[in-house]
């Protein structure tokens, strides 16, 4: 308990101990739940969902649906499952995070020791950008990539998600560099090294823990995106999450919930796999994007 | 100071100040203009003054919308802040698989609003989920029928950010009671004050940065709120769920209405500011003055 910080741990188990494991397990499985019922309908086939609780283990295991959701299910008229959403995916994250990063990056650098003036006035308004909700912006933007001719394409979904990005992420890494020693930086400077210079052999290897955090954000940021991805990607590069909710509403034909189940596992596995392996990273991503200043 | 002065700063932050006044700023110069506007599938410049705000004012649908987003806002802010105090204050009594509960807890914030809602809206299908398990349990009076139920539906949304959503307030909490010092807890022990009256009265007002914090950000996402409805409701039954950002949304794309979208699109961009300036104002200006004083 933390009113006594040191010492041996109790012995005997309390009443209010048990109470409090008690509770926190009850909770805990509030959170599972969801996931728990996601995973075992999609192991069920149509006549046991039907018939039995959806609380249940499957009686027995179907596996019928997680190819179907992967490979056949059917948004519209198109019926090549999730698999063109799971490829579009990845070629709007891989180049969006890498863009969106490295220039974020640059961005922080020059924040924090190339200071001019005016600098931080439109670091400002890019903070602020980051607070406007996107449907004030969609469709001016829609018009500006309209004229400059990418407009619902590959480039025009990643120019997108780099803009959407760039504000919280500038924020971290500025936030980063301003926290090395600037005798560091002096040092560089008094040795001749220019803003390049010092950027490449003096600040990149020194960035590895913060450009972690960033990858993690923006991965998980720009899997889990649908609205962007919904209006800038065009009908070709529809991201997973798109067709996700493509192959769920679906309005005709007979809802199949081991294939729609199937199919929400498979989009949110990405950033669940990056969520297990990063925990402790992850958690430094959401507390480095969410304290200013 | 002469312009070419720490010019390589100048040019690599370019990018940022050109896409903070075109995109950030410009965008919403031009929502404005058109919202005077009676442009329909088009922008035209054709105005007409605010009767745009007028008729927006007048329509039932935006009526619903307020209020579903006053609603999702209250219940979802105070829903995670609660449950987010009270599993970081669970988490902190020092129990074993501390590490386990937290990843439980914050999984949820992994996944996509459009998972969360597809999942949520499996969990509460009124003919095959939570309600049936009940009844197959013998809990024949348990009602669960929120999803087709207007009054309730908007409800059901609630549930569903709120379970996405705690583990973010909870990672936030955590780290400001592990930032609270240990002769703290020493003098309220010896004081003999109970634990829950401590956390309550001396801790959580200690806290009070990362509540302000949260509070903030949760409320910012609650305007943009889009994807998870979509994914949970439709906006349905009828528009009982719809909100400001999915009539925005209607308006700009299936209706071609765009002198309505922008409208809409304003009044969604004042209301951000007014939750974030008094908080801007605190943070950055009136902190500024006291820290120089």
């Amino acid at each position: 308990m933390s009113t006594i910080p040191k010492g041996p741990r109790p012995k005997h188990l309390t009443v209010g101990r048990i109470g409090l494991y008690c509770f926190i397990i009850m909770c805990a499985l509030f959170f599972l739940m969801p996931l728990y019922v996601m995973i075992i309908t999609s192991l069920k086939d149509m006549d046991e969902i039907r018939a039995a609780n959806i609380l249940n283990l499957p009686k027995e295991l179907s596996f019928y649906a997680w190819p179907k959701a992967w490979s056949q299910a059917c948004t519209g008229f198109v019926c090549e499952g999730l698999k063109p959403g799971f490829v579009n995916s990845v070629k709007i994250t891989v180049p969006s995070v890498i863009v969106s990063v490295a220039l974020s990056a640059l961005n922080g650098y020059a924040l924090a020791f190339w200071r001019f003036r005016g600098a931080y006035f439109f670091f400002g308004l890019c903070m602020f950008g980051a607070f406007i909700p996107y449907q004030v912006m969609v469709y001016p933007l829609l018009k500006i990539e309209d004229f400059l001719g990418i407009y619902s394409s590959l480039p025009g979904i990643i120019l997108v998600h780099t803009i959407f990005g760039m504000p919280i992420l500038t924020l971290i890494f500025r936030n980063f560099y301003a926290s090395l020693p600037i005798d560091l930086f002096k040092a560089a400077r008094i040795d001749g090294g220019n803003f390049i210079k010092i950027f490449f052999y003096v600040i990149i290897p020194m960035s590895t823990p913060i450009t972690i955090v960033a990858v993690i954000l923006q991965v998980t940021g720009i899997w889990n995106d649908f609205l962007l991805g919904l209006v800038f990607a065009g009908r070709d590069n529809q991201p997973m999450t798109v067709q996700l909710n493509n192959i769920v509403q679906v309005d005709y034909g007979v809802a199949e919930y081991n294939v729609d189940m199937s199919a929400t596992i498979l989009t949110s596995l990405v950033p669940l796999f990056v969520y297990f392996i990063s925990g402790r990273w992850f958690v430094r991503g959401i507390a480095a994007g969410a304290i200013k200043g | 100071m002469p312009f070419y002065r720490n010019i390589a700063a100048k040019i690599a932050l370019l990018p940022m100040i050109v896409i903070s006044l075109t995109v950030f700023v410009g965008c919403i110069i031009y929502s404005f203009v058109f919202s005077l506007t009676n442009s329909k599938l088009v922008p035209v410049i054709n105005y007409v003054g605010f009767d745009q705000y007028e008729r927006l004012f007048k329509q039932r649908k935006w009526d619903v919308a307020v209020e579903n987003i006053f609603i999702y806002g209250f219940v979802f802010t105070i829903g995670c802040l609660i449950i987010g105090f009270l599993l970081a204050v669970l988490i902190d009594q020092k129990i074993r698989g501390e590490s386990l509960f937290r990843t439980i807890f914050l999984y949820p914030y992994a996944m996509s609003f459009v998972v969360t809602g597809l999942v949520w809206k499996w969990v509460l299908n009124p003919t095959f989920g939570l309600e049936n398990s009940m009844h197959m349990w013998g809990m024949t009076w348990f009602e669960l029928d929120w999803l087709v139920n207007r009054d309730l539906a908007i409800y059901a949304v609630c549930i569903a950010a709120v379970w996405q959503g705690a583990g973010f307030v909870m990672v936030l909490m955590l780290a400001g009671l592990r930032g609270i010092d240990e002769d703290i807890w020493k003098s309220l022990s010896i004081e003999g004050v109970a634990k829950w009256k401590s956390y309550i009265f001396v801790i959580l007002p200690m806290l009070r940065p990362m509540v302000v914090t949260a509070i903030v950000l949760i409320a910012a996402g609650v305007v943009k709120v889009y994807d998870l409805i979509l994914a949970l409701t439709s906006g349905g039954p009828g528009y009982a769920t719809t909100t400001p950002a999915m009539y925005v949304m209607e308006n700009f794309f299936s209706r071609a209405n765009l002198g309505q979208a922008f409208a809409a699109s304003i009044i969604m961009f004042i209301s951000v500011v007014c939750i974030l300036a008094p908080w801007a104002f605190y943070e950055f200006y009136l902190r500024n003055k006291y820290a120089n004083n």
